[in-house]
Formats: C-alpha cells, structure tokens, sequence
C-alpha cells in the first residue's frame, strides 16, 4: 500500500517532503543566507505542486501540432502559472540578498543571533 | 469607459519607469513627476467610483481582449471602489508629506509608485492568480521601501518582513492550486460557480479555503502572524510607515473579504460552520492579543503597529460575520482605519521631526511645544478609539451591530473590551501631551530603550533634533529642519477626515448596498 503510494504518487511526496524542509530552514536555521535558500526550497515545492496538477496520463506536449489528430494534452495553464512564479521567486531572492548584503555591511554577521547580540547594543 | 480600470494599473507604473528614466540624471524632477503620476491616478480613481456608483453597476474590462473565464477580468464593483479611492487618495496625501520628510532619492519615488500600481492591481483584479502576483508585486516593493531607511535596522526589518510575507503568499499560492485543481480555473466568478458545483464538502475545497484565508492572514498582520509587522513599521521611513500600514494591510484585508464573499461564497461559510469559527477565532484573539501588546510598547511607531494587529482583527471578524450591517461596518472601518492610522504615523513623524520625542515616555506637555500636531495627533487617537461623531465610531458601531444581530456575542464582548484597552494605550498619550509639563531631566540620547519618564532635554520649540537618534530617511536633506508646512498640513487634513468621514457615512451606506446585496444573497 505504502510502497504503491510511493511508486505512482512520488510527486506528491517531493512536494510533501520540500515544504516542511524549507520551512525548518527559515525558522531553525541561525544563518540568513541559508534563511533564503529554505525559503527557495520551500517555493520550489509550490512550484512542482502546479507542474504535478497539470500532468495527463499519455499526454502531449501542449504544442499545436505535436500529438496529431484527437490527442490528449498536458494542461499548459499550470506551466505558464509557474513561470510567473518563478520569475516572482527570483526577484524575491534578489530583494533577500541585497538587504542581506546590507546587513553584513552594517553589522559584520550573517548570524541571527550574533545579530540579536549586536543589535541589543545599539 | 472600463478600459479606465487597466489604466489604474498602468499609470502608476509608467509614472514610476519615467520617474526612474529621468531622475536619474535630474533627482529634482523625480518628486514632481511622481506627484503628477499620482493626482492623474487619483483623479482616474474617483472617475471609476463616481461611474460604479451612480450607474449601480459593476464595471468590467478584460485584459487583452481575452473573454474572461479564460483570459484576466478586471472588475471594480461598489466593494473595492471605495478602496481603488482610498489607495489613490492616501498615496497623494503621504507623497506631499514625502516631499521633505521622505527619503529623496529616485529609486525611492520609483519603489512608491510601483507600490500604487500594486495596490491598485489587488483592489480591481477579478483573478485569483493575477490577485497572486499584485501580492507579491505590493509585497516586493514593500520590503524594498521598508529598507529605504539609512541604517541597519531596517535593512533587518525589510528582511524579516520579506520572509514572513513570501510564506505567506506562498501559503496563499498553493491555497489557488487546489482550488485550480478541484474546478480548472482561475477567474473569482467562475471559481465561485464552480467550486459549488464540487461541493462544499470536498476536502480539496476546504484546505484550499484555509490556505487561502491563512496567506492573507500573514499580509493583513493577523495576531499570530504579525510578527513581520511592527518591526517593519518601526524601522522605516516616517512616510513610508504611514503608507504601508495605511494600505498594504488595508487591501490585503479587502482580498481577503473579496475571496470570502466573490469565491467561497457566503454559502460556504453557511455550510461549514468551522471555516467562519476559524475566522472569527482568529479575528478574535487578534483583537485582544493586538491591543494588549499595544498597550506594553514604549516606542511609539510599535505600539501603532500593534493597535493595527487588533484593528485588523476588527474589520476580519466584521468579514466572517457577513451580514450587511457588520460588512458596511468592516468597509468604513478599513478606510477609515487607513485615514486614521495613516495620520498618526505621519503625526508621529512630524512630531519627531520638531522635537526628536519617538519614545511614549517623552511625550510629556507636547501640547505646549507642538500645539498644532498634538492637537491633529489627539484628534486622530480619540477616532481610533471610538469617540463619536468620528469614522472611528461609526465603523465599530456597525461591526458591532452587525455581531448583535448575528448573535456572535463573543465577538461583541471582544469589540468592547478592545476598545476599552484602545483606550487605555492612547489616552496615557494624549494625558503626556495635554496634562503633565515637560521634565528636564535629560535622557541619555544614545540609549534608545530609554522609557523613562524624562523628555528631551531641549524642551523648547527647537529645530535641532538630537543627532544621535535614529534619523530615519532624513539623511541627505542639508537643510532639514522641523516639519514644513506641508508636513503639517497634511496631519490636520488626515485628523480632520477623520470626524468628517464618520457623518458622511450615512450617504455612502444607500450606495453600498446593491453590491452587499449581490454579494451577500444566499
């Protein structure tokens, strides 16, 4: 039964297994730079939760032309969805690391609780 | 004419690519070319208002010429006109503050009118998905503002906000996902249809609508998820806190009343009972947990941070309660709450900028050095709290009314008893100000956990504030002195709004209510 689940649904178990991953990251995890890449992880699990919804048994490419007559295509709406979140995701990064980088030129750390240290000084 | 609606989207962002284009090379064109974007905004926005509600019907314009269940629908009804106006009103209000308080730079003005554009995107999309990306569109350049501060704190602050916030628009995201895979689209009227046709019941339904409601939660700063709030608001900019906190939440709270009403239907909060006690719970505990940690805080920008938490609280309880009394009252109360809180930042800005005070402790016998904005700042808090005739009454009375006539008693009790501690944490300010006389005794400026009692040592109305106090965003401005009269011009508007916009109530309410009662129909 469990090994079935593994075997055929084993999308959804990636996905099921990089949610919480990336969430322990960005709350356990003292370093910020790691802080970011959980919530990458985090995102990336969203990400392949779409791709999985927009798979079809036996499907196509959703390109014209690409399955012939009466074929079946995967749903290209997900993809295009994705996309959008990905270009979301980097931009996002990007914010992250620009104020990281800010906050190491301030403080001289990228630990969080090194940080507190330095910040309850101020 | 609905073509007007993707125009609200758009001219905030062409007048933030021009304002970038040019300031950087001229930075003193950057201010006037952003203020020209936004009153074209501004007047843009009444025009939409003006055509919702004098036709009574919804306005809706299709992205592209793509026929809506399929393509993106922009739709402004009588729900978020009001907020389209508001968005556009309060940009314009804080960007005149901005002018001497704010930071200066072109990226700064850039980073306010994409914030506008994104705001306005969340208040007239009919999409889910599109409601999404204006999420993080808002949510984006709200960290990056945030960070427009000269020192680290708010570099930490932005940070802490933008983790917070992307979980919680994640969080949001995969909420749209099940609700994509149970129906197959994305559109808010389709979905509704649709997701009746699945059934209530459908397990895949009700996880989607708890994400969903969880997501939003995180951006509209609800009492467990809050945290990313008051020190985002505190380590900002003066100008941007009061943006931020006057509208980011404020549309957030709209998208979630959007969703609740336009998505999973009144019908679904009828037919699982759970989901509406899971709102009202949260709402609930939001509202005492907000007030209460307002009522610990010394530092003044904090404790408005946290009275938002338990306002929010408000307006969210007014939403689950869903009847028309309690939404007419949780729509006065977000615009209202905007206004009013908007104002005290700004107040609290202009009030540092005079005497440096931004610590409750060193409040006292400002009435005597700052007559004008304690007297806008005592305005603005006595509306908060609830005093009649202002908005801030009209809008609890009506929530109240409405959780009466629901029977949710609970709620009734809590929106009291927050009141009471409202109360409690602004009079102590309005008693400093009107009714001890400045000490002193000088407080060491260095130390900004200094709570004493002690005010600033130069009691008098000075244009010297101390130096060594964080002086956010206020860096590359030589000649900075006290408020101009800009500044100050703006907190009396925002004070006087506040009372007038509670007696106007009454003609906006007949307006109202052809939308509630499309919205609101079983």
């Amino acid at each position: 039964m469990i090994a079935e689940i593994l075997l055929t649904r084993y999308n959804y178990v990636v996905v099921a297994l990089l949610l919480p991953i990336g969430a322990y990251m960005m709350i356990e995890n003292r370093n910020l730079v790691k802080k970011v890449i959980g919530m990458n992880i985090f995102q990336t699990g969203i990400f392949l939760f779409f791709i999985t919804s927009a798979y079809r048994e036996g499907g196509s490419p959703p390109i014209v032309g690409s399955g012939g007559e009466g074929a079946t295509y995967v749903s290209p709406l997900p993809h295009v969805l994705i996309l959008t979140a990905i270009v979301v995701g980097v931009s996002l990064t990007a914010v992250a690391l620009a104020l990281i980088v800010r906050i190491y030129t301030e403080y001289g750390t990228l630990d969080e609780a090194n940080l507190r240290e330095v910040r309850a000084d101020e | 004419m609905s073509e007007l609606l993707s125009l609200l989207v758009a001219v905030p962002i062409l007048g933030a690519l021009v304002a970038l284009a040019v300031g950087y090379s001229f930075e003193r064109l950057a201010w006037p070319l952003a203020f020209v974007t936004s009153l074209g905004h501004t007047a843009l926005a009444t025009l939409v208002a003006v055509q919702v509600y004098s036709g009574g019907e919804p306005l809706s314009y299709a992205v592209g010429g793509f026929r809506p269940p399929f393509g993106i629908e922009l739709v402004v009804d009588g729900l978020n006109a009001a907020v389209v106006v508001l968005v556009a009103v309060v940009a314009l209000g804080v960007l005149v503050y901005a002018r001497r308080a704010g930071p200066h730079s072109a990226a700064f003005y850039t980073g306010y009118l994409l914030l506008v554009a994104g705001l306005s995107g969340m208040s007239v999309t009919g999409d889910m998905f599109n409601l999404y990306v204006f999420l993080e569109i808002t949510g984006l350049t709200a960290y990056a503002l945030v960070a427009t501060g000269d020192d680290g704190r708010s570099a930490v602050g932005a940070l802490k906000y933008l983790l917070v916030g992307t979980v919680g628009a994640s969080l949001f995201l995969v909420g749209i996902g099940y609700a994509f895979v149970a129906t197959g689209t994305l559109n808010m009227a389709d979905l509704a249809e649709k997701l009746a046709g699945v059934g209530y019941g459908s397990t895949l339904v009700r996880a989607s609508f708890a994400l969903v409601v969880t997501g939003l939660a995180v951006k509209t700063a609800l009492y467990p998820l809050h945290t990313w709030q008051p020190e985002a608001y505190a380590s900002a900019p003066d100008s941007v806190s009061a943006l931020i906190s006057a509208l980011v939440s404020t549309v957030s709270a709209y998208a979630l009343a959007r969703v609740v009403y336009s998505v999973y239907t009144v019908d679904f909060l009828a037919s699982v009972a759970y989901a509406r006690e899971f709102v009202l719970v949260l709402a609930g505990v939001s509202i005492v947990a907000g007030s209460v940690l307002a009522v610990m805080q010394s530092e003044l920008k904090r404790m408005l941070a946290y009275s938002s938490v338990s306002q929010f609280g408000l307006v969210v309880a007014a939403f689950a309660v869903a009847n028309e009394a309690a939404v007419t009252g949780g729509l006065v109360h977000l615009v209202g709450h905007a206004v009013m809180k908007g104002g005290l930042f700004l107040a609290v800005g202009a009030i540092a900028a005079r005497t440096g005070a931004r610590y409750v402790g060193e409040f006292d016998g400002l009435a005597d050095r700052a007559p004008l904005l304690s007297a806008a700042l005592a305005t603005l808090s006595l509306s908060m709290v609830g005093v009649p005739p202002a908005v801030g009454f009209v809008g609890k009375w009506y929530i109240a009314l409405g959780a009466i006539q629901a029977q949710a008693w609970p709620i009734a009790v809590v929106i009291l008893l927050s009141t009471l501690l409202t109360l409690a944490y602004f009079l102590r300010l309005v008693e400093r100000m009107y009714f001890r006389t400045a000490t002193t005794t000088e407080t060491p400026a260095d130390s900004p956990t200094g709570t004493g009692a002690a005010a600033v040592a130069d009691g008098g109305n000075t244009d010297d504030t101390d130096d060594d106090r964080p002086t956010l965003g206020r860096g590359d401005d030589a000649d900075f002195g006290g408020p101009t009269a800009g500044m100050v011009a703006v907190v009396v508007v925002a004070a006087v709004l506040a009372v007038a916009l509670g007696p106007l109530v009454s003609t906006f309410e007949p307006l109202l209510e052809p939308t509630l009662d499309l919205l609101l129909q079983p």
